[in-house]
């Protein structure tokens, strides 16, 4: 079961690479004038495609770079000649990091609140948390971005308004540089984990199961967190990685927002200057990023079912 | 009230103690406290030492390189002259002073210029740097392969050779007067040189600061020189420039004292920004002009009554007031900005007079005329708006614009040169003779307005090798003003450099040749 996902996994990313290289290839016009732009003569044309081995048949192409990606060689760009994959690094793992902060707040965040709202099912507390984290899910990122930087940094001076980061500074230096991004994702995020916690606790409540555990006498808050939360926790986990990969993939406005040097940022500078090596790079990582969050998922809602842990 | 304005004066125009008391006793402020507030601003005194600059800029980008030649943004051109010195400068008063070279010597004819160079002049990794190091820095832009954006200014270059440890000759295609100035471009940088030639992307200069560490379009950490030759500058211990592209993300960082300078201050809420106690809005008049530029040879542009009857009917005030929001000045029809060494000043400024308009169009023949004026804001922001009320200017005068507008994208490739009249942004050039042989003189490719006056021509070229100042101002007045009378280009505003700083930092008189102190604030500010 857990091979059959993994290969599953593999061969989406085949797929996806496949199809970064061939949407390339079909954008209009050749990389090198591109590139050239109107210094391009059919000699500098020439010369530049022989430099990227451009005058190569596409299949023996894509296969070198596959080559490459599965080495770890990401080749260099095109803009300045650095190496991609240093380039990549640092800016993936300040990504990487903002994430894992943003997770850190709101997993335990949301499933708290969940447990809570379907224990205080319809009561003031419910509707109050249902509305909070609506509202905050419903205003756009940039527009959270601003109100927390106007009240946490501009008037209560608590936060840095930017997330100026180094390699020099300490690990908590970084943790409080990052904590307004880091909230901000909160706020975007936790609505969508919690209410799926919630529905689906509920949605157990009416088993016939449950309905044995309340005869027995057993207390509210046991049965959800002993009888019911076990059972609830394939489709939560499920909607737990969604908004993980988000935290990874989808973060470009809030890292302009905060000058944060993630990979977003690095996507649309390479856009912009048509550096196609490091765009298909970020592509190829947001891509696998996914699936391996997908598949992580898999694994888990398997691995917490007994039914399909131990299939007859 | 007054006081403010005559603060502003002193902040933007470069007057003299005596022109400065003039204009305080003319907006009614005694003179004790006029004095007094000359010297305020002429806080040269004893800069303090220390500290850590954190300057961000508007731009900067991943795909930036720390090769001279490639430079082209702001970030580029304020990290590169931190840490790199040309021959010469221009300072804070727009004179060429020594830099690397400490004196140079030319022919009668402009042509033959030799430098003769500084001789305790280390560079970041220890080499003392000599003649060598200063051919092989030109070299790298120059030759055909070369891909520097500095390879056109250097064309007029026909040999450069080093003549002992201490001194480089270089032999010009022609005399060129300027071409001290020339070499103080920021471009053209002095790296160390290995075998023959410069590595170009190293990051190691001569000057006030090294790079610690580059993070290209995100930070630079710098470090003070310790062995910097120049004992009045560099103050800070270091600097650290970030890359905030969004203006908001910047002015926040300004106001909650993440950093102690920016550039580009958001011209809506400028005003706004001002209320803050803690920072300083500072802006200088520099080269930087918008234009709207019509082809001379195409009907009915091809008549210099239309020219003229066009020049009259845009009101430059209120151009200035609305899209710079009073962040600039008017301009006078021709590219020469205050700053500059040979600005006209006695040319009488072109007012806004829909009856001369009319009265140059009867003279031309008609009644009333209609033409189309292609506009984008790719052209300079706010170009669309200022040509829609350029329009309402000129239908008093019986002139019906019709504006066109244009998209951004490609706006560069298509429209600009193209199109017989176009909304244009030019950056300006330190000196008058690089402005007019870049875009008026006959024949060159960025000649925007096609124009073409064998007069003008002719002066252009007998002013480059002229070596008398006192004859050259004379020619470059005259050529003003037949920009100003007969040129194909309406010049209705010079934009202001507009920089927000902490109260904290302190400067002298900002330069006006670039944004950010000439670029060079590192080096020339300090805390108080």
């Amino acid at each position: 079961m857990v091979a059959q996902r993994l290969a599953l996994g593999l061969l989406t990313l085949f797929v996806v690479s496949l199809i970064i290289f061939l949407g390339v290839e079909l954008l209009p016009g050749d990389l090198a004038e591109a590139i050239l732009g109107q210094s391009a003569t059919p000699e500098t044309v020439a010369a530049f495609r022989r430099e990227l081995g451009l005058d190569l048949p596409p299949h023996t192409r894509y296969i070198e770079w596959l080559g490459g990606m599965v080495q770890g060689d990401f080749g260099v760009s095109l803009a300045n000649n650095r190496e991609i994959s240093e380039l990549i690094g640092v800016r993936f793992k300040n990504t990487l990091f903002l994430a894992a902060i943003a997770a850190i707040i709101s997993v335990p965040l949301a499933v708290t609140l969940g447990v809570l709202a379907a224990l205080y099912r319809n009561s003031l507390f419910d509707r109050a948390i249902n509305i909070v984290t609506l509202s905050s899910i419903s205003f756009p990122e940039f527009f959270v971005a601003y109100i927390l930087i106007l009240v946490l940094s501009i008037n209560a001076n608590i936060f840095p308004s930017i997330s100026n980061v180094s390699s020099d500074i300490g690990f908590w230096e970084h943790v409080y540089r990052v904590m307004l991004p880091a909230l901000t994702l909160t706020l975007v995020v936790v609505a969508h984990m919690m209410r799926m916690t919630r529905a689906a606790i509920i949605n157990l409540l009416a088993s016939p199961y449950i309905e044995m555990a309340m005869l027995k006498g057993i207390s509210r808050s046991r049965i959800i967190t002993h009888h019911a939360l076990p059972n609830a926790l394939a489709p939560i986990i499920n909607v737990i990685v969604i908004n993980l990969a988000y935290l990874v993939v989808g973060v470009v406005i809030v890292e302009v927002v905060f000058v944060y040097p993630g990979l977003g940022q690095l996507f649309v500078d390479s856009v912009i200057k048509r550096d196609i090596p490091v765009v298909q790079a970020s592509c190829l990582i947001f891509a696998a990023t996914y699936i391996l969050l997908n598949l992580t998922a898999d694994v888990l809602s398997i691995l917490s079912n007994p039914r399909l842990m131990h299939p007859k | 009230m007054s006081t403010n304005k005559l603060k502003k004066i002193l902040q933007t125009e470069g007057l003299t103690r005596r022109d400065f008391m003039v204009r305080a006793t003319a907006l009614g402020v005694a003179a004790a406290p006029a004095s007094a507030l000359w010297s305020s601003s002429a806080k040269a005194a004893t800069p303090n030492k220390g500290g850590t600059l954190r300057l961000a800029i508007g731009h900067g980008s991943t795909t930036d390189s720390l090769d001279p030649g490639t430079f082209e943004n702001l970030y580029m051109q304020v990290v590169g002259s931190t840490a790199y010195n040309q021959l010469t400068e221009v300072d804070n008063n727009g004179d060429l002073v020594a830099d690397l070279a400490e004196s140079w010597d030319v022919t009668d004819d402009a042509v033959v210029w030799t430098f003769n160079l500084r001789k305790d002049v280390e560079f970041h990794n220890g080499k003392t740097m000599d003649a060598d190091d200063v051919v092989a820095s030109f070299q790298h832009h120059m030759g055909e392969d070369s891909k520097s954006a500095a390879k056109a200014i250097l064309d007029p270059i026909d040999g450069i050779k080093a003549d002992g440890k201490d001194k480089v000759v270089f032999t010009l295609k022609s005399g060129n007067a300027d071409f001290p100035f020339i070499v103080s471009d920021y471009h053209v940088a002095i790296l160390p040189a290995k075998d023959g030639a410069i590595d170009a992307t190293s990051g190691i200069g001569t000057g006030g600061y090294s790079i610690e560490n580059y993070e290209p379009g995100v930070r630079t950490a710098l470090k003070r020189n310790p062995s910097y030759w120049k004992q009045d500058r560099a103050h800070f211990d270091a600097a650290e420039v970030l890359a905030i592209i969004d203006v908001a993300a910047r002015t926040n960082a300004l106001t909650t004292g993440e950093i102690d300078a920016m550039d580009r201050v958001d011209l809506k809420t400028a005003h706004l920004l001002a209320r803050d106690k803690n920072v300083s809005i500072e802006e200088v008049s520099g080269t930087q002009h918008y234009t709207f530029a019509m082809h001379t040879d195409v009907a009915p542009f091809d008549n210099n009554d239309v020219r003229l009857a066009l020049k009259f009917g845009i009101d430059r005030d209120a151009l200035v007031k609305t899209i710079l929001r009073g962040h600039g000045v008017v301009g006078n029809d021709h590219p020469i900005g205050r700053s500059n060494r040979f600005h006209a000043d006695d040319l009488p400024q072109r007012p806004y007079d829909p009856e001369q308009a009319k009265f140059h169009l009867k003279k031309a023949g008609l009644d009333s005329l209609k033409v189309d004026l292609s506009a984008a804001d790719a052209a300079f922001p706010g170009a669309v708006d200022a040509a829609v009320l350029y329009k309402e200017h000129a239908a008093k005068a019986g002139i019906d614009i019709n504006v066109v507008r244009e998209p951004n994208d490609g706006y560069w490739s298509n429209v600009w040169l193209k199109k017989p009249w176009s909304a244009v942004y030019w950056g300006g050039r330190p000196t008058e003779d690089w402005m007019f042989s870049t875009a008026y003189a006959e024949g060159v490719p960025w000649n925007d307005t096609h124009f073409s006056h064998a007069r003008f021509n002719e002066i252009l070229v007998t002013a480059r090798s002229e070596l008398d100042d006192a004859k050259r101002r004379e020619m470059y007045f005259e050529m003003q003003k037949i920009l100003s009378d007969e040129g194909g280009v309406i010049i209705p505003m010079f934009a202001n450099y507009v920089m927000g700083l902490s109260k904290k930092v302190q400067h002298d008189k900002l330069g006006a040749n670039w944004s950010m102190d000439g670029f060079k604030c590192i080096e020339r500010w300090w805390f108080g």
